[in-house]
């Protein structure tokens, strides 16, 4: 048996868990700052930093009490070592380091995103060779993983992510943050009304969404000029149908390439309803492939996910010292500069 | 100080202009973006990169705030987007200070970034496709590579 004790904090979660072997949760505490983030539009570095900081202490011995174990049962210390905001990332990084070292415990740096695709490991056995595709407000790319332990990058966006899409275009509509539950909501009450561009990227399993999310501004501006209101329900299920249908044929061409015995979905926006109702029905096509959902507490970030990874990589050998530092543009394991 | 205008029609000519700013540029230098939501402040950025002799393809920094790539100097892409109303050291200064490109989107949310001499590039979406920069370069260096580039 083995337990592993994670700490997550590269964005706006401050989050600690103890996750036995890579796959039971024995705790996983979540301190949420999206309230206070929700006044500014957004998630904001230094309030970040700070909230974290008050909270870190508090999880993490909240996370051993409710797992009913000591640091003396603890078998390694992991952690988010990226991507994310800087000053968050810190905050989580020293206080892993400092327990590695007063405990004498093994310190693994983890990639956020590997822990979103681990993270569906608490649902489903993970089968290989497995794709998985990793959709958040700052990623949007197809991983292809012949075993547990190797990464290949087969398409990424080539501009914005599709979170951050969402996010930009709720704004330009009025809907506030954070913009893809709210999207996703009011889509809806909409319907089939304005017609946007499909995205266009040279390689076929690339992302685009800059292009689109100008579409949708454009399309605002013209409606104004002809002293007509927009109809928010129907940009929304407009801007949501085109994203998500573009990216989930995209996804669907790739398993028909490469072929894997799962695809999984990974990452805050695999939270979306619209995505997962169409990703079900397309994916009824390829009934070689399985389709693994995360259930929501999954997509969101948490400190399960991270024990999931952190356990692969201990399995693994990887092991960080006490300079550890953290990466905010850290790199998918297999991306390449 | 130096004025100038440039128009671009295709995101393919927006990347070329980038791209000459890239090549011109040298150590040190401070370029600020700005332009609305889907201007083409990330795709001059992109030409910016190539011109650099950046390999990676450049994306929107707007998640992590600051992305890093290495091309022949470093080049440092900043957006502040969702800095707006709020005072904060986020330690850019000491990249500023450093040997490589700076190139930071919506600076009006930090105004306390921005040096004394810089090179600004304000971008507008005329009709579809076609995209408008006024460049104003303030500084001996920038009004050079103004010259440079256009």
């Amino acid at each position: 048996m083995t337990l592993i004790l994670a700490i997550e904090s590269s964005c706006d979660e401050t989050a600690c868990a103890v996750v036995r072997d890579g796959k039971d949760i024995l705790s996983n505490i979540v301190s949420s700052q999206i309230n206070v983030h929700t006044l500014y539009g957004g998630v904001v570095p230094e309030v970040a930093s700070r909230i974290h900081v008050e909270n870190i202490s508090a999880v993490v011995a909240e996370a051993l009490t409710k797992a009913e174990v000591t640091m003396d049962d603890i078998d390694a210390v992991a952690v988010t070592q990226g991507p994310g905001l800087i000053g968050s990332l810190h905050v989580g990084v020293q206080a892993a380091k400092t327990i590695a070292w007063a405990y004498g415990k093994p310190l693994v740096p983890v990639n956020h995103m590997t822990g979103h695709i681990y993270a569906n490991r608490f649902v489903s056995e993970l089968e290989f060779p497995l794709m998985a595709l990793v959709i958040s407000g700052g990623h949007t790319q197809l991983i292809m993983m012949e075993d547990e332990w190797s990464f290949e990058e087969i398409g990424t966006t080539g501009d914005d992510a599709i979170g951050e899409a969402y996010d930009k275009v709720a704004r330009v509509l009025g809907l506030g943050y954070p913009g893809g539950p709210k999207i996703d909501k009011i889509a809806k009450e909409g319907k089939e009304h304005y017609t946007l561009p499909t995205p266009k990227t040279a390689n076929p399993y690339d992302f685009s969404f800059s292009g689109l999310k100008t579409a949708v501004l454009q399309m605002i501006q013209r409606e104004e000029k002809k002293g007509e209101q927009i109809n928010i329900a129907d940009a929304a299920y407009c801007f949501q149908e085109t994203a998500l249908q573009s990216m989930v044929k995209k996804t669907l061409a790739a398993v028909k390439e490469y072929r894997p015995k799962m695809l999984v979905l990974a990452g805050g926006v695999a939270a979306n309803s619209r995505l997962r109702v169409l990703m079900e029905e397309e994916m009824k096509k390829i009934p070689e492939t399985k389709l693994v959902i995360p259930p929501l507490y999954c997509c969101t970030d948490n400190a399960a996910m991270i024990g999931a990874a952190g356990y692969v990589a201990y399995m693994h050998g990887e092991k960080a010292g006490l300079d550890l530092s953290a990466d905010p543009g850290m790199l998918m394991p297999g991306e390449e500069y | 100080m130096k004025k100038s205008t440039a128009y671009t029609e295709s995101v393919e000519q927006t990347h070329q202009l980038g791209e000459r700013i890239g090549k011109a540029a040298e150590g040190n230098m401070v370029l600020l973006l700005s332009g609305d939501l889907g201007a083409g402040k990330t795709t001059l950025t992109q030409g910016i990169a190539k011109g650099l002799g950046v390999k990676r393809n450049v994306t929107s920094p707007t998640f992590t705030i600051l992305k890093i790539y290495r091309g022949r100097m470093p080049l440092y892409h900043i957006d502040a987007y969702r800095l707006e109303g709020v005072t904060q050291d986020l330690g850019f200064e000491e990249l500023m200070e450093d040997d490589g490109l700076t190139v930071i989107e919506w600076s009006q949310f930090i105004p306390e970034l921005i040096p004394d001499e810089y090179l600004s590039v304000s971008i507008r979406l005329k009709d579809e496709d076609q995209r408008e920069f006024e460049f104003e370069a303030v500084g001996e260096r920038y009004e050079k590579l103004l010259e440079a580039i256009l």
